[in-house]
């Protein structure tokens, strides 16, 4: 065992035994970020505040909530919203902080997708980051049955019925699902335990291997410049502050996050108290029926493009039948940017306006995107549906293409 | 600095067209614009012109309306409770005592007239089944003018909102929100009558001022069918200060925290513009160094 000398100050006695001011370094003021940034280089702070507002004020929440078919319609809108003191406050938090989370999911998404984030070593930041995405958008999902309103209970059902489209087990997966041959009180209180406990035990584990993922391969920069950071830290660290292509992540990358974060706050606290149905849909403050369907089934914003690409193939087409094919497209739509770093064929690191197929490639991507998500609110009928089946199918070519456009990018360039 | 304002104003913009392309464009197409509404209540063959007369009205109500309907302010009571009334008319009939401040004045004539075709709900009384109130188109249209001149004479001149909830809608309606603890606040008919009677049961409104809004209450109350074709809620001609009441009733039950949350609001981004401020100081100073 290591010999310890007597400490004269309480920080020097954990210092010795834990090592705080090595961690510090580590963890903090000799963690080297690129200085070459702008502000969308904060987006992994604003999440990380983000997703410790909806822990917060969901512990708070969960002290009222009543996972009981009968009793969480009331303990959600009269209990917690009238009741409780600033209940509606952590209600609103909680409801608002959940939509704009994924706002700042899909900015962080394709600022990494525009800069070249992904490949050459920082896959798996992206894999990990789109595992966050996979589990938010289950945590979404889950957490927006609990309040057991209309749109509750008939986006659970429309959403768990997909599974009935996987061949053989199907049927019996939709039941397993469920709990019951419906949606039902067995659905609410098993989507009540993955909101409240493994998902969120699951999000954070991944939160830490995301954060770890960046260690190795190091954040990228606005020009994709390859940094050595080692030597930049070294210039840094012996006082050429100016000249070092590096700054600390405490103080000096964090100080930027705050200001940032600071504009993000007023925006989300103005969201939460003023204009606050777009994540609260009017639809869900009637209580959940099964006799009733609702006139207009959707899901909440952040899920509309990829379910648009499900709806969006509505005829048969050559013997199969529509739903499986929406079925295939929306798996392939959920599974296509988990390899995105092997679909892109070009070796070199560059944010998108230096490459000039690959930039028109994403902007396409963002205009079809907003296309899928209005069309995938909007009533499937007349031309809305033929809209969607032609910027579904439109995601689908953006993604078959891209090996293609990023390899003659990168044949011209000279790269290849 | 350009270069993040460019970047800001791309961010932005995509942001604002979604917003706009998944809330207000969308909901414009799933729900149809309506003609607003309309108090006067001029197409209904209401008073045609006609000035009444309270005291002849007087006879006429006492002797053709109070075997059914009560008017206890004027010492007419119940003469049985809710539930053998509604099983005796399906529905409960409600008290005249503030219907002449309630109902506008032509409404209420074109309803004594004719019930159904006032409250536009012909399409449920066919085969052989009929509107529990009968008409009285039978009478002089002078008579029927007299009787609303009577039901505005001794009709109170004031009422809370929740009375004016509890004597135009909770008949059958409940609101259970306005007293969880003794659920005061149920619908006058049992709901086994009053399924019966509407063909399912009218929801409890405790919550309709968030589910339905501000905008669509002022039209659906004021004439049903113009959002919900073949509804069975009659249209009940509310005038215009009743039903602000109705819907400002229905605030104070479903939206209780509004008055706080909008207290609270501005004094948290007053803050949060304090922490912008100091956040936007300590970067500049945290900078200077490495530029």
């Amino acid at each position: 065992m290591a010999k310890f000398e007597k400490a004269d100050s309480v920080g020097e006695w954990l210092d010795q035994r834990l090592n705080l001011t090595g961690l510090n370094k580590v963890m903090m003021t000799e963690y080297w970020v690129p200085k070459d940034i702008n502000f969308l280089w904060a987006m992994g702070v604003l999440l990380a505040t983000t997703f410790t507002i909806l822990i917060i004020s969901g512990m708070i929440l969960m002290m009222y909530y009543k996972p009981d078919i009968n009793l969480a319609f009331d303990s959600v809108n009269y209990t917690i919203m009238q009741e409780v003191a600033f209940g509606w406050l952590f209600r609103h938090m909680h409801g608002v902080a959940a939509s704009v989370i994924f706002l700042i999911i899909y900015i962080h998404m394709f600022t990494g997708i525009y800069y070249g984030s992904y490949k050459q070593g920082r896959e798996m930041i992206w894999i990990s980051g789109m595992l966050l995405f996979v589990t938010f958008s289950a945590a979404g999902f889950s957490g927006y049955m609990l309040p057991w309103g209309q749109m509750s209970y008939w986006a659970a059902m429309v959403i768990t019925n997909l599974f009935s489209g996987v061949p053989i087990i199907g049927d019996a997966l939709v039941v397993w699902i469920r709990g019951d041959f419906n949606v039902a009180d067995a659905t609410l209180t098993r989507f009540f335990m993955l909101h409240v406990f493994l998902l969120p035990v699951a999000i954070m584990g991944i939160i830490a291997l995301h954060f770890y993922t960046l260690r190795i391969p190091h954040v990228n920069n606005q020009n994709s410049e390859e940094i050595d950071f080692d030597e930049e830290a070294e210039k840094y660290l012996s006082g050429n502050k100016k000249e070092s292509k590096v700054i600390p992540f405490w103080p000096v990358f964090i100080s930027k996050d705050f200001a940032v974060l600071g504009i993000f706050l007023i925006f989300y606290f103005y969201l939460v108290f003023f204009h606050y149905n777009f994540a609260m849909d009017p639809v869900n403050f009637d209580p959940a029926d099964n006799m009733v369907t609702p006139a207009h089934i959707y899901p909440e914003w952040y899920f509309l493009w990829s379910y648009e690409v499900l709806r969006g193939f509505f005829f048969d087409i050559a013997g199969f039948k529509a739903f499986d094919i929406g079925l295939i497209a929306f798996a392939f739509a959920n599974g296509i940017f988990l390899v995105l770093p092997w679909l892109d064929r070009d070796p070199a690191i560059l944010p998108a306006h230096k490459r000039p197929l690959f930039f028109i490639w994403f902007w396409i991507l963002m205009a079809d995107l907003i296309v899928l998500t209005v069309y995938g609110k909007l009533p499937p009928t007349g031309t809305n549906a033929w809209v969607g089946f032609f910027a579904a199918t439109a995601f689908i070519v953006i993604f078959l293409v891209l090996p293609i456009i990023t390899k003659i990018d990168a044949k011209r360039r000279g790269s290849l | 600095m350009m270069r993040e304002l460019k970047i800001l104003a791309v961010v932005v913009a995509l942001t604002l067209i979604t917003y706009w392309g998944v809330e207000p464009y969308a909901h414009s197409q799933m729900h149809p614009h309506v003609a607003d509404a309309d108090y006067t209540f001029s197409d209904k063959d209401g008073l045609n012109g006609l000035k009444g007369d309270a005291t002849a009205g007087q006879v006429l109500v006492t002797t053709n309306c109070t075997a059914c309907h009560s008017i206890k302010s004027e010492g007419y009571p119940e003469i049985m409770d809710h539930a053998s009334s509604a099983a005796a008319y399906g529905v409960t009939p409600p008290d005249l005592g503030s219907a002449g401040k309630l109902y506008n004045a032509d409404y209420l004539a074109a309803f004594i007239k004719n019930p159904a075709k006032a409250s536009e709900v012909s399409h449920k009384f066919v085969d052989g089944r009929s509107h529990p109130m009968p008409g009285y188109a039978w009478m002089q249209e002078q008579e029927i003018a007299d009787m609303v001149a009577y039901l505005q004479s001794i009709a109170p001149e004031e009422m809370s909102n929740k009375e004016v909830f509890v004597d135009a809608c909770q008949r059958c309606h409940s609101i259970k929100y306005a007293d969880m603890q003794k659920g005061t606040m149920a619908a006058f008919t049992p709901d086994e009558n009053i399924k019966a009677y509407m063909g399912k049961l009218p929801p409890d409104l405790s919550q309709h001022i968030k589910s339905r809004g501000h905008a669509y209450l002022e039209t659906f109350i004021n004439q049903p069918q113009k959002h919900l074709e073949g509804t069975a809620m009659p249209k009940v001609g509310l005038t215009k200060d009743s039903q602000d009441q109705v819907i400002a009733y229905l605030e104070e039950v479903g939206d209780s925290s509004k008055a706080k949350r909008e207290e609270l609001g501005p004094k948290f981004l007053i803050y949060l513009a304090i922490f912008a401020i100091f956040a936007f100081l300590w970067k500049k100073s945290k900078w200077r160094d490495v530029h």
